[in-house]
């Protein structure tokens, strides 16, 4: 809660400071003294994980750009000079490739925590609907940054998603050719994604800045989802959650250590180690798992235009989240029933995930064809993908909207402090 | 609940992780055991001198390795390491290796373009002078650069070591294209080259590649028996150590940094338990 | 519950622990975490520093018949340029003749160059003031003449007369053979 500062300054230089540029206020009231509900389970270390893994990528990518060429004849070969050369060059590389996968898994969970606990109902609606700009320029970077290798999925992977654009009327076409700078994708498409790669994670670096200011104003949700009511609801931040996201950052810290040390390149695809050949297509040009149900939904709708639609309009819906669920009641752990919608939600993103990374054509049971549906067979990858975008969408669409009016919740307790000492079963 | 949530998501990772499969691709891969596998693996060196050999005597006619140089041969964990250089570009072995083989180069006096032996400095020598000299050599087709070949194909070691191995006589019924050879772990859909019952085509594909590797093919001066699957493995390993010369200095740094993680952990478990031990939360 | 303490700011003394106090388990979180600093630090200052493939390039070698006498070859070594020059007998006569006159930066002509080898100079050709290169047989003193700022070297390479503060530098060589240098 932004209530007024209690810091002190202690020291001469402290002092000096608070009157010209109280920086050092602001660092205080916001890391040290900030009074967080002391309710806060582990769903909640990923806002401080999350923050880890932009520096982590911000500084390997700059040591990177030391060493790496943006040129269509020289990027495959300097990085592989980094990965032989470069003293623990090998080290930087996978850090930033795998970084990029772990930033992902963190902010995956981090949405589906503020889907369950309604972290994104009001008052908070500009938090959530910055955080959903993060995510949407996470995806840009991320994409861009997947093509600056130039490897065979890197080039194909290019082609596939800037000529989506082509599907826009009228404009389709010469925005495409605009973005590539050229008629296919070739040098100068390379070397303006070099530069915006740089570029945008210190656009998402300002943009995280007015994240955690939109959060501090009405402090942080917790899971009862009750608000604050007085100082008894809340310990200050250091040494409580700095320590606490200190652990859980160090167990993060475990799983990224082992994608990087011992197996750095199961995330990744194979053919992204052929250097790029425009003339040959990979045999399954697949996209980087974070973008797999997004690709799914992409390939769901026949229509080229309906996929390039319905693929911005699954991000597009999480916009405008804070407005279609109705509910009064924030945290899900007092709405059973749509506990359940949203665990069949969960499942529905990983089936797409699933989907993404299959062909379209092939079985889902290994049973072989059963019927034809439309344009393809029921037992196909391509209906699984559309029941999965169809529940996608009418989560967000339908049931949120009518959940809320018509369910049940359980009784929300009066405060945070109230459960614990109730000692009260959670989650 | 939390538990059913965190089971569900695990799964759901694991479907997400695994590899997107191939209709009608090809046989699985042979099975073998290699010594740097697994987070404590080591490369033997015998193997890697080997596995260079076959390289330099067999592949090497078509294959380049524009991104090896001859001093990463002599790099700490590589087939020339010795502890008395430090320096790879002192190894005698890497200087003698390169001096073997010649690189293009251009007279300092006259500007003539001429031919040169090697030196440390140099990468390996590509066989042709650009792609179209390679393909119109090779009936068409590239044979591709093997500098990172270990980690651009699926399966990795187990998949150059399955397809060196892997020529058999085709099946009756499959009209192999002049020109190509039928390799059941290559990679492909023989469908239109079957002629025999649809629900059972072959695994496998067509590549423009022969079999190379024979008995005795290639002498090797440790006195190791060279036979073809010898050499299939060696070459693989010499070639997977070659992908990524760093594997081994990975895997090492990794199991420090894996068990300075863990105490750490343990360190700001109990910092985080002595600091809440009096609020109830 | 009489020991559990509610409350956003416990009681400091209700177990005789104070979250803030330096207890010994956070000194060693601590301690943990700057050695985690350091050891991430490391690799990323050690990655500016020069490469596999440069370091390759770091010694060259040299054929010596290359250079007739009197005269001088130029090759780039380190990004550098390094003047490899064959001296006459009346050249090496005139270095030795001043190695007690007064300059700069005093050094005996035996010094600048391999013992039994006289004839042979090997120096980096860059000037010592501010680093143009300086030409060949130039100057007052018959050795090399930097045309930026006056700079007159010798005929064994040591600075006589001008702005340069050191002799043209020697680097770390060695002859493989009568006929080849080892530069580096």
């Amino acid at each position: 809660m932004s209530g007024h500062s209690t810091y002190e300054p202690k020291t001469g230089f402290e002092r000096w400071m608070d009157t010209r540029l109280p920086v050092i206020r602001l660092a205080y009231d916001s890391v040290v003294a900030f009074p967080t509900p002391k309710n806060l389970n582990y769903w909640w270390t990923f806002g401080g994980i999350l923050a880890l893994m932009l520096g982590i990528q911000i500084v390997t990518g700059i040591v990177l750009v030391m060493h790496y060429v943006p040129h269509v004849d020289h990027a495959f070969a300097s990085v592989e000079r980094i990965m032989r050369d470069v003293n623990y060059g090998w080290l930087i590389r996978y850090m930033h490739a795998n970084g990029a996968s772990m930033f992902f898994i963190a902010v995956y969970i981090h949405i589906l925590r503020n889907l369950y606990y309604g972290s994104y109902k009001a008052p908070r609606e500009v938090l959530w609907i910055l955080g959903c700009l993060i995510y949407l320029l996470m995806m840009a970077t991320a994409f861009m940054g997947y093509v600056l290798p130039w490897g065979q999925m890197s080039f194909h992977g290019a082609v596939v998603i800037t000529n989506l654009l082509g599907a826009l009327p009228i404009v389709g076409e010469s925005i495409t050719t605009w973005l590539w700078g050229g008629f296919a994708v070739d040098n100068p498409t390379l070397n303006r994604f070099f530069s915006l790669h740089y570029l945008l994670p210190f656009v998402i670096a300002g943009v995280v800045g007015l994240h955690i200011w939109a959060l501090h104003v009405p402090g942080n949700n917790n899971p009862t989802g009750v608000n604050v009511k007085s100082a008894e609801d809340t310990v200050p931040f250091h040494p409580y959650y700095t320590v606490k996201d200190g652990f859980a950052i160090s167990v993060f810290l475990i799983l990224f250590a082992s994608f990087v040390f011992y197996n750095p390149n199961i995330l990744g695809h194979a053919d992204n180690y052929i250097p790029a050949n425009p003339l040959v297509t990979p045999a399954h040009i697949v996209p980087e798992w974070y973008f797999l149900p997004f690709y799914a939904i992409l390939r769901a709708i026949p229509d080229k235009l309906g996929g390039v639609l319905a693929m911005f309009g699954a991000i597009g819906v999480l916009f405008v989240l804070p407005w279609l669920d109705t509910s009064k009641v924030r945290s899900m752990r007092y709405r059973p029933t749509a506990k359940l919608y949203f665990l069949i939600f969960v499942l529905a993103c990983l089936v797409l995930g699933l989907c993404g990374a299959k062909l379209p054509d092939d079985h889902v049971i290994p049973i072989g064809s059963t019927f034809q549906l439309f344009d393809a067979d029921l037992n196909s990858f391509v209906w699984l993908s559309r029941i999965a975008t169809a529940y996608y969408f009418a989560y967000f669409l339908i049931v949120l909207p009518i959940l809320g009016l018509v369910e049940k919740p359980l009784p929300v307790p009066e405060s945070i402090s109230a459960p614990v000492l109730d000692n009260a079963k959670k989650d | 609940m939390l538990r059913k949530r965190i089971a569900l998501a695990a799964l759901g990772l694991a479907f997400i992780a695994g590899p997107a499969l191939a209709s009608g691709g090809s046989a699985p891969l042979r099975e073998h055991t290699w010594g740097f596998e697994g987070p404590f693996g080591k490369f033997d060196q015998a193997q890697l001198q080997r596995g260079y050999k076959v390289y330099r005597e067999v592949c090497s006619a078509c294959h380049s390795m524009d991104l090896v140089y001859f001093r990463t041969l002599a790099e700490k964990g590589g087939p020339f390491y010795d502890p008395k250089y430090p320096n790879p570009n002192d190894n005698p072995y890497a200087k003698a290796l390169a001096a073997e083989a010649q690189v293009p180069d251009i007279d300092s006096e006259t500007g003539d373009p001429i031919q040169r032996p090697a030196t440390t400095a140099d990468a390996f020598p590509n066989p042709f002078p650009n792609e179209a000299a390679a393909r119109a050599s090779n009936g068409g087709a590239m044979p591709p650069d093997l500098s990172v070949i270990a980690k651009a194909r699926s399966g990795g070691p187990r998949y150059i070591y399955s397809l060196l191995t892997g020529y058999v006589n085709p099946p009756a019924g499959l009209t192999v294209t002049p020109g190509s050879y039928y390799n059941k772990y290559f990679p492909g859909d023989l469908t239109a080259s079957w002629s025999g019952d649809p629900k059972h085509v072959p695994p496998g594909g067509f590549l423009a590649m022969p079999p190379q590797l024979a008995d005795g093919k290639v002498t090797f001066d440790d006195g190791t028996p060279s036979t073809a699957e010898q050499q299939a493995r060696d070459v693989t390993a010499f070639l997977t150590w070659a992908s990524e010369p760093k594997m081994i200095e990975r895997k090492t740094f990794g199991f420090g940094a894996m068990i300075y993680l863990v105490l750490f952990s343990v360190l700001l478990w109990f910092s985080y338990r002595r600091i809440w031990r009096n609020v109830a939360h | 519950m009489a020991d559990t303490v509610v409350g956003a700011n416990p009681d400091p003394h209700a177990s005789g622990a104070d979250p803030n106090r330096r207890d010994f388990i956070h000194i060693a979180a601590g301690a943990a975490a700057v050695g985690a600093a350091a050891a991430v630090a490391w690799p990323l200052v050690d990655q500016m520093n020069p490469s596999g493939d440069t370091l390759a390039l770091a010694s060259i070698e040299f054929d010596l018949t290359k250079v007739a006498e009197g005269q001088q070859v130029v090759v780039k070594w380190r990004g550098k340029p390094l003047f490899v020059r064959n001296r006459t007998a009346a050249q090496i006569a005139a270095a030795i003749k001043d190695d007690n006159a007064p300059m700069p930066d005093p050094e005996p002509d035996e010094a600048r160059h391999k013992p039994g080898k006289p004839e042979w100079l090997v120096l980096v050709g860059t000037c010592t003031h501010l680093g143009c290169v300086p030409t060949f047989g130039g100057g007052d003193y018959g050795g090399w003449f930097c045309p930026c700022h006056g700079s007159h070297y010798d005929t064994s390479g040591r600075i006589r007369k001008g702005p340069a503060p050191k002799n043209l530098v020697v680097p770390e060589y060695a002859f493989v053979s009568d006929t080849k240098v080892k530069i580096g």
